[in-house]
């Protein structure tokens, strides 16, 4: 396990690396810059903001600068937001993304399982061809649509939720339910065919054959081993949702951490595209590994050794 | 007496005393309680004001800092934190004289030394201002940001704490209008000095105008209450102002109509339409041409007469009834309407009159065939280029089709991302291609200097001694009536060269609600809350 572990480690750094000088290199090869304004600059003045920002340093020296300063866990200052720097942007952004995002995984995770759960046990019956042409609404309705929907019929109509803002638990139900609507109905389908599929296995007959309750059946014997495609998928969709959303968050005006990803590339504000790049790629790594150790939890086949030798 | 009678009694006194100590506070200090509520349009990216840049850090610095002067809701520069000023003969040198009475926040008197500070600070090329331009009107300001003068050599200086001496590079008649943008705002020179990220907490910043920022959530809100030390508080009406930043404009408007935000600006302009007709949209000018450029460099439109052709023969009005349908006005001419001409009251625009009529398609074809292209033949391929945004690619699919109806011209479009479009469009790297001015402060000279051969904004790269000329007579001349006349000689140079093709002339629409009073804003989208609030 250990040996696992370290060797995994490893290799996360190495990944988190290439992808630091990947986006490093791709960064400063789109054209236009973070001065590049409608109102053009003076040479002399755009002269002394790079020395500012030690833009005029040969990019090898930024390189190895921005690398020095990463080591000290100093994502730099922001070009855009003057008076902020990327940790700060990450400090402010990440907690309100985490929020809302811990509740719209919860609410795919719990709302979907449930479903997948009814849908497999009434399979081709009536309960589960709604939960199903309901997951379907739910995989293809763009965030936005639903988000606009439920806006206009909640905050609108009967005037139940505010439209927008971040003020609170009731400001975060609208935004939660247009983030989770899309994990929510993959993870009803994957429970769902999980289910099926062990529902049918000999080890499920041999224990209803030994007159095991259907109730433990389905909780202590279906449902652990239905689940491993799901936390397969759960585990990166947690670190995308945790993130942020740029769609949900500008609708609903949220300060998270998802705007950023977008606007940051529009304004060319080369560390805040670097330090959230940075951010989001080592989370998804992290859950990533997490998402393997669950699995020797859920099935004792799976061993960690075996797959780190692979 | 049941539990529930008691519970109610006990309910009632609550809401009673609520109630009574609601109205005592009310009765203590003066000023309306309601706070007014602004949908703002941006996160700011910076609250310096040295290093401000935009309409976002504007918003916010309008309302906690004042400058020697300030506008009017008519556009003019009225004495704000200076009671007076005096011009020497020459018109080069600017005494002004700041109010004893004037302080900062913290209580600390107001001092010319604190603008001198500012100034040179902000021009000090240590500080990388991105708008150090907006105080090259100065004496060896450019010089000093460039590194050939030192900061001594600046033309500022104060004399004594009340009055502050400025050395014009040249004589500038509007320098009065230019003290009253952001740029020209005072900082604190003690809490500057002691730490250098004094802008990013409003616990440390110190600031002099009619609100104090109070608490800002960076990308969602911020509050300011009403400044007790400012020198004109008697006339500051709200005590609270309460600002949510919203990016998104269909948010904003969410916003609105839930009675979450008592004024914002610009909704979408596919909502336009609605909101007019539920007269919940007032539009009003704003001093912004809509334009394209016609790159004098390449063929075809090295040669005037296409440029003119090709300028004649679009349809503004249809353009802004059928496509941006947002009341914008059709552009007949480059400098915009709400600039005043000789006399009080007169406009620059109704004096200069319409260079050409709308839709000309007769004296648009001669054009063209005088140029050598009958009916559009021989002209080679040209492409139309615009950065991607819905707004703009519905004007070009406009104007292409114009071009092809009227003149027998085919157009290809391209479009590209917003800075790769500003880099190809300042390099010359395209045959027509979008463009958009707004004026920094209330002058024709905003526009007019946009088109003089040495100008970084100059994206038709048009060169032209004559009007270079004119406009530096107009950058020194104090004489009002001489000035005026040599600007509107400048434009009409300008109309008949036609380097820049205006489609129109922008408009800012204000969702404000009816019970918001006193507001004043200004053509150059200024919004001041110091006398506003909600009845």
């Amino acid at each position: 396990m250990l040996q696992y572990v370290s060797k995994r480690i490893l290799s996360m750094v190495l990944v988190i690396y290439i992808v630091i000088t990947a986006t490093f290199l791709l960064m400063h090869s789109i054209p236009g810059g973070p001065f590049t304004t409608e109102k053009q600059l003076t040479p002399e003045v755009l002269r002394n903001i790079n020395a500012r920002y030690h833009l005029d340093d040969p990019l090898w020296k930024q390189y190895t600068d921005y690398m020095g300063n990463i080591l000290r866990f100093d994502l730099g200052p922001s070009f855009k937001y003057q008076d902020r720097t990327v940790n700060n942007i990450i400090a402010d952004g990440f907690p309100v993304s985490v929020q809302l995002g811990t509740f719209a995984v919860l609410l795919a995770v719990t709302v979907g399982i449930s479903a997948g759960i009814f849908a497999a046990l009434r399979h081709n019956r009536t309960l589960d061809y709604m939960i199903m042409s309901a997951s379907t609404l739910g995989i293809s309705i763009p965030s936005f649509i639903l988000a606009s929907f439920l806006i206009y019929f909640f905050a609108f109509k009967i005037k139940l939720f505010p439209a927008a803002m971040w003020n609170g638990f009731s400001y975060m139900i609208l935004p939660g339910i247009s983030l989770a609507a899309l994990p929510m109905a993959v993870v009803a389908r994957l429970t769902r065919s999980g289910m099926l599929e062990v529902l049918s296995q000999d080890f499920i007959r041999t224990a209803r054959a030994k007159g095991v309750g259907k109730r433990a059946i389905v909780y202590r014997h279906a449902l652990k081993n239905s689940l491993i495609p799901v936390v397969t998928y759960v585990g990166p969709m947690a670190a995308g949702i945790l993130t942020g959303s740029f769609v949900v968050e500008s609708i609903f005006n949220i300060p998270g951490l998802g705007r950023h990803f977008v606007t940051s590339i529009y304004n060319r504000d080369y560390t805040v595209i670097l330090g959230i790049t940075i951010f989001y790629s080592a989370l998804i790594i992290i859950f990533n590994f997490l998402v393997d150790v669950a699995y020797v939890l859920l099935d004792p086949r799976i061993s960690l050794e075996k797959k780190g030798d692979n | 007496m049941s539990l529930k009678k008691l519970c109610s009694l006990l309910l009632a006194i609550t809401m009673l005393s609520a109630f009574v100590i609601g109205c005592s506070s009310t009765a203590s200090k003066v000023g309306v309680d309601k706070p007014l509520r602004f949908g703002q349009l941006a996160e700011p990216e910076t609250l310096d004001p040295r290093l401000a840049t935009g309409q976002p850090e504007m918003q916010f610095l309008l309302q906690m800092y004042e400058g020697l002067t300030t506008y009017d809701a008519n556009n003019n520069a009225v004495p704000a934190a200076a009671e007076k000023w005096d011009v020497s003969q020459d018109g080069l040198t600017y005494t002004f004289h700041i109010r004893k009475e004037a302080k900062w926040s913290n209580g600390d008197p107001i001092t010319a030394e604190d603008f001198e500070y500012a100034w040179k600070t902000l021009l000090s090329p240590e500080l990388g201002s991105r708008y150090a331009e907006m105080l090259f009107y100065v004496k060896n300001g450019e010089a000093y940001n460039s590194g050939k003068a030192k900061a001594e050599d600046v033309g500022v200086k104060a004399i004594d704490n009340n009055t502050l001496e400025v050395t014009l590079q040249e004589p500038t008649p509007y320098f009065p209008q230019l003290t009253a943008c952001y740029s020209y705002f005072p900082v604190h020179k003690k809490t500057v000095e002691a730490d250098p990220n004094w802008a990013s907490d409003p616990k440390t910043m110190v600031t002099n105008g009619p609100f104090t920022l109070t608490n800002w959530v960076h990308n969602e809100k911020a509050e300011f209450v009403k400044n007790e030390n400012y020198w004109d508080s008697s006339k500051v009406k709200s005590k609270k102002l309460e600002f949510a930043i919203v990016e998104n404009n269909t948010t904003r408007v969410s916003l609105f109509e839930n009675d979450q935000v008592d004024i914002t600006l610009n909704p979408p302009p596919s909502e336009i339409e609605r909101l007019i007709k539920e007269k919940e949209v007032t539009i009003e000018p704003l001093l912004a041409t809509y334009y394209y450029d016609f790159n004098v460099n390449k063929a075809p439109f090295d040669n005037p007469k296409v440029r003119k052709a090709f300028t004649l023969a679009i349809d503004r009005d249809a353009i802004v009834s059928k496509v941006t349908r947002a009341s914008q006005k059709p552009a007949a001419a480059f400098v915009p309407i709400g600039l005043p001409d000789m006399e009080l009251g007169s406009d620059f625009r109704k004096a200069g009159g319409h260079f050409y009529k709308d839709n000309d398609i007769e004296t648009a074809k001669k054009l063209l065939a005088e140029a050598g292209y009958p009916d559009g033949k021989g002209l080679p391929p040209i492409t139309l280029l615009y950065n991607t945004h819905e707004g703009h690619k519905a004007i070009a699919e406009a104007i292409q089709e114009m071009w092809k109806k009227n003149l027998g011209v085919q157009v290809e479009l391209e479009n590209q991302e917003w800075k790769v479009f500003i880099k190809s469009r300042a390099a010359g790297d395209y045959q027509v291609a979008r463009d958009g001015w707004t004026g920094d402060f209330p002058d024709p000279l905003t526009f007019l200097s946009l088109l003089t051969s040495n100008n970084g904004n100059n994206n038709s790269h048009w060169k032209n001694s004559q009007f270079d000329q004119l406009i530096k007579q107009a950058k020194s001349t104090s004489d009002l009536a001489a000035r005026i006349k040599v600007m509107h000689d400048a434009e009409k140079l300008l109309m008949d060269e036609m380097p820049v093709m205006p489609i129109y002339y922008y408009t800012v629409d204000y969702m404000i609600k009816p019970n918001v009073k006193g507001l004043v804003h200004t053509v150059t989208d200024y919004i001041y809350f110091k006398e506003a609030y909600v009845e």
